[in-house]
């Protein structure tokens, strides 16, 4: 089993590519397409299409399920759902903290201030 | 959405908010989720020196993190490797900050990235990050929507 970290690398990792963020974002916009309705607003071949579908389908962001000659590729919230969770727990270090440098940092200021300089 | 980030305006000038990033003096009055102690802060802010910094939580865990100075640029820029030290998470990430003089002081915008790695400088010299961050409101606001049907 790959573990929870590894899980994340493979998500990010995955995430990288604009081709592949796009295709996310519209399968999050609507629930299932085929590879051909997919491929259509990009400007590559469906072999490439395919192969980003394969990146995919490995960091387990998406399924595939075939019907007769059709693929509907659907999107696979989990792996995105913890990549999220791993930002959100920064976003928590870092907002209380960066409030805290804010109110540090204009204290310097003030005083800087008073001393003339 | 590999990244988070977070701007903020500050009423200081930049170079006052520099030192507060990367002095132990500044780092023990703000670094930390929630106003619980910092431990212990070591920093050697020039390209290549390392910080290391403990600190304790308001619920009594202790929580050490360090890293090295990738960029180091008085009083503009700032760009460290992150990784957390003991059983946490053992990923390591990447903080970039940037400081711009504005009107009132300082704006700071402050990034965290995970994958640091060859893939992800290629990525960042490309300049994705508009899409990027455009796409990860669009899940942030999904995802927070979820949390709220299940509070």
């Amino acid at each position: 089993m790959v573990n929870h970290y590894e899980q994340l690398d493979r998500t990010f990792a995955a995430l990288v590519d604009p081709t592949r963020r796009a295709i996310l974002a519209r399968l999050e916009r609507e629930d299932g397409a085929s590879v051909s309705e997919l491929a259509r607003p990009f400007a590559i071949k469906l072999p490439a299409v395919m192969k980003h579908l394969d990146v995919l389908d490995d960091a387990g962001l998406i399924t595939r399920s075939k019907a007769g000659r059709t693929v509907t590729v659907r999107l696979s919230p989990g792996p995105m759902r913890e990549a999220m969770d791993w930002l959100r727990r920064y976003e928590r270090f870092w907002s209380g903290s960066l409030d805290r440098l804010a109110a540090y940092a204009e204290s310097k200021e003030a005083e800087a201030r008073k001393s003339g300089r | 959405m590999t990244s988070l980030t977070i701007v903020r305006r500050i009423a200081a000038r930049p170079s006052i908010v520099f030192d507060a990033l990367t002095t132990p003096e500044g780092i023990a009055c703000w670094w930390g989720p929630d106003g619980g102690p910092v431990l212990l802060a070591e920093t050697d802010p020039r390209v290549g020196g390392r910080f290391r910094i403990r600190f304790r939580t308001l619920d009594g865990s202790e929580h050490e993190s360090s890293g090295e100075y990738l960029e180091v640029v008085r009083p503009e820029r700032l760009a460290m490797s992150w990784r957390w030290v003991g059983g946490e998470d053992p990923g390591e990430s990447l903080v970039e900050i940037d400081l711009r003089a504005i009107a009132e002081g300082t704006k700071l915008t402050f990034t965290h990235s995970r994958l640091y790695d060859e893939e992800t400088r290629r990525s960042h010299e490309a300049g994705w990050n508009g899409a990027l961050d455009k796409l990860e409101r669009h899940f942030l606001a999904s995802s927070n929507g979820d949390r709220h049907d299940q509070a």
